[in-house]
């Protein structure tokens, strides 16, 4: 168990080095980072003691290091389009962000559980069937164009629900129901196929022969052994959540990260464009961690691989 | 007649007529509607150039926010608000002289088609008022709102995206087996190492690493095929690995070696074709990613670059026309959600019939 822990930790630290230096060397690449990391207004001064700061004089390694420390300290910088610190326009972004994701993982488990436990024990009904058709949707229309679609439908057609913007808990909706589809789909399939093999065991058939009601059955002998799987698929979505949050906040203009890293390449605000990947790879690789932690302490098989 | 039943059920696998027969039973299991969507998509991305009734990188402003054939002209009623003399003693409408005009027109057309007298136009009438120009089979699905046919723009889209997805599944794959075939042969360090760099590529969020790439160096064509790469060859390099490490082991990999073969030649003339099958099934589950992949970064403005027309920046045009023209999003999002649903069918299908072992992997 420890080693393992200990060479998952030596990965997750391994990808934080690879992304910086992936960022570092970009910056590099493109000549004097300066060019990069000051806006045109910049006068002399500010382009000297940038330099200064960032040891351009030195070598590549020791400017490396001054990166890497910077980042670990939380100094990213000024943002050059809006001339305040990095770390002030992404702050403001956080929280737009984390509501959007606990949103969608909250309406894909509301509608992907039930669907799944319906589905496992009503094979080919209505709810199985509902959820093939929302299933394949999920796994081949880009999310962008659900959300259009959904903008289409039921904000400019019917007008129901605001088409963009963040005002108002209603304007939560439609993004966060596109966010969570696809999740919605993959909960549903994992729960579906975990409580058909649940239900097909050993102590469940003792639980019938014992006269125990269906109802306890199923919600208190099979889902209890079924949510494993999904409560660990919860947390290894949450990387894909924020890789899927970027295309979903355009569509949306939802004022969250994802929007403020597109923005940033576009106005080639690259301080804040780095900060934010940098946070989004945080996102990632403590995800994935946990997930594996997870799953070593549920499944053993997996601490003696 | 139970001995003749018996002797034709030996017979059976014998005779010319049973194996077409098999072969048929075989073919009616391809899934044929996924098939034939794959395949039109296939001869009008490479016939695009040739096929496309109109040009997909040039509009005629004139021609922009056509709606599809079938979609009819579109008229509003408006109330005539204000008298003017313009010219021959023409009133204005609330929108414009010329609008007034055409207006008039239909009223008069309309009266005499439904038999009732022409009437003088005065305030406070109602008057219908094109707002939009109905469809013709000249733009069938419809022209953006640059003018430029939707039909045409769509099959140089697929181009695009065939040519994408082969570039990247070619580079991809051949660098992930290559990858696969060393760290399950050699073992030891070299797996290690590999193994470690496949976890740590796993673990990077390449969509926002590409637009750091599309920040400092600009959006191209091969940015885009190397990054998917790079998100492609992992998942080859652990399957390659996975089948390397059974097969290695098996006896005429032994008996090869023991003729005097390298292990080069036994990385590629023994293993390699072993698990070819497993490959091709790999790419075809995959070109579906690519796609999707590759039309989310074109829809953040990361992918190949305008004018060249791609699904992804399609949609993305689409998206402030939804109130007056929602064509111009739906029909490229349509060609990706088909041809991505096609491949998944088609790749289900190859897999039950190449590898059906891989079906665990799902």
């Amino acid at each position: 168990m420890q080693r393992f822990l200990v060479r998952r930790f030596f990965i997750t630290i391994l990808t934080l080095l690879a992304v910086s230096a992936i960022i570092f060397a970009l910056a590099r690449a493109a000549g004097d980072p300066r060019t990069l990391l000051l806006s045109r207004q910049a006068d002399v001064a500010d382009w000297d003691a940038l330099g200064e700061k960032l040891g351009l004089d030195k070598s590549y390694i020791h400017q490396y290091g001054i990166f890497v420390r910077d980042l670990v300290q939380g100094d990213f910088g000024d943002s050059i389009a809006e001339r305040r610190p990095v770390i002030d326009v992404v702050g403001e972004r956080i929280r737009p962000t984390i509501e959007l994701g606990l949103a969608a993982l909250l309406w894909s488990t509301v509608v992907g559980v039930p669907l799944g436990i319906l589905g496992a024990v009503r094979r080919d009904g209505i709810f199985d069937r509902i959820g093939k058709v929302i299933a394949l949707i999920g796994q081949s229309a880009p999310n962008f164009w659900i959300g259009i679609m959904l903008i289409f439908f039921f904000a400019v057609r019917l007008e129901w629900l605001p088409p963009s913007g963040r005002e108002g808990p209603q304007s939560i909706v439609l993004p966060a129901i596109t966010l969570g589809w696809w999740f919605v789909a993959v909960n549903m399939r994992l729960i579906r196929s975990a409580m058909l093999d649940v239900l097909d065991s050993e102590y469940i058939k003792l639980a019938r022969a014992k006269g125990a009601s269906e109802r306890s059955i199923i919600w208190k002998h099979s889902l209890k052994n079924a949510l494993i799987p999904a409560l660990t698929f919860a947390g290894i979505s949450l990387g894909s959540l924020a890789a899927g949050a970027v295309t979903i906040e355009i569509v949306f203009a939802w004022p969250g990260l994802g929007r403020l890293a597109v923005d940033s390449m576009i106005r080639s605000d690259y301080p804040v464009l780095q900060a934010v990947v940098i946070i989004f790879t945080l996102i990632f690789v403590m995800s994935a961690l946990l997930v594996d932690i997870l799953y070593a302490y549920i499944d053993p098989r997996i601490r003696y691989a | 007649m139970a001995a003749d039943a018996a002797g034709g059920i030996i017979a059976v696998p014998e005779s010319l007529g049973a194996r077409v027969r098999m072969v048929v039973r075989r073919l009616r299991r391809l899934p044929l509607v996924p098939v034939s969507i794959l395949m039109v998509l296939v001869v009008c991305g490479i016939t695009a150039p040739w096929i496309s009734p109109g040009d997909p990188v040039n509009g005629e402003l004139s021609d922009r926010v056509l709606p599809p054939f079938w979609e009819g002209a579109k008229y509003l009623p408006k109330t005539v608000v204000e008298e003017k003399a313009i010219g021959q003693g023409y009133r204005q409408v609330e929108i414009g002289s010329s609008d007034f005009e055409e207006a008039v027109a239909v009223e008069e057309a309309r009266a005499i088609e439904e038999g009732r007298p022409v009437r003088e136009i005065g305030l406070g009438d109602q008057l219908l008022i094109k707002t939009r120009d109905g469809g013709s089979t000249k733009f069938f699905l419809g022209t953006d709102q640059l003018g430029r046919d939707i039909l045409s723009r769509l099959f140089h889209g697929a181009r695009i995206s065939l040519i994408v997805a082969a570039i990247t599944l070619g580079v991809g794959g051949t660098i992930g087996s290559f990858m696969g075939l060393l760290s399950g042969y050699y073992g030891g360090w070299v797996d290690e190492l590999i193994m470690r760099l496949v976890d740590i590529v796993l673990s990077i969020p390449i969509l926002l690493v590409t637009l750091v790439l599309v920040a400092s160096l600009g959006a191209s064509f091969e940015l885009i095929v190397g990054v998917l790469s790079l998100l492609l060859w992992p998942l080859f390099a652990r399957v390659t690995r996975g089948e390397v490490l059974q097969l290695k082991n098996m006896d005429y990999v032994a008996l090869a070696r023991v003729s005097g073969a390298g292990s080069l030649r036994i990385m590629v003339f023994h293993l390699f074709p072993g698990i070819f099958n497993t490959l091709i099934v790999i790419a075809t589950l995959n070109v579906g990613v690519v796609i999707l992949v590759e039309a989310s970064l074109s829809f953040l403005g990361a992918g190949v670059p305008p004018p060249t027309p791609a699904w992804g920046s399609m949609v993305a045009d689409g998206r402030d026309h939804l109130a007056d023209a929602w064509w111009i999003a739906t029909m490229p999002g349509l060609a990706i959600a088909l041809t991505v649903i096609s491949l998944n069918l088609f790749g289900d299908w190859l897999r039950d019939t190449l590898d059906p072992r891989l079906r665990q992997l799902n």
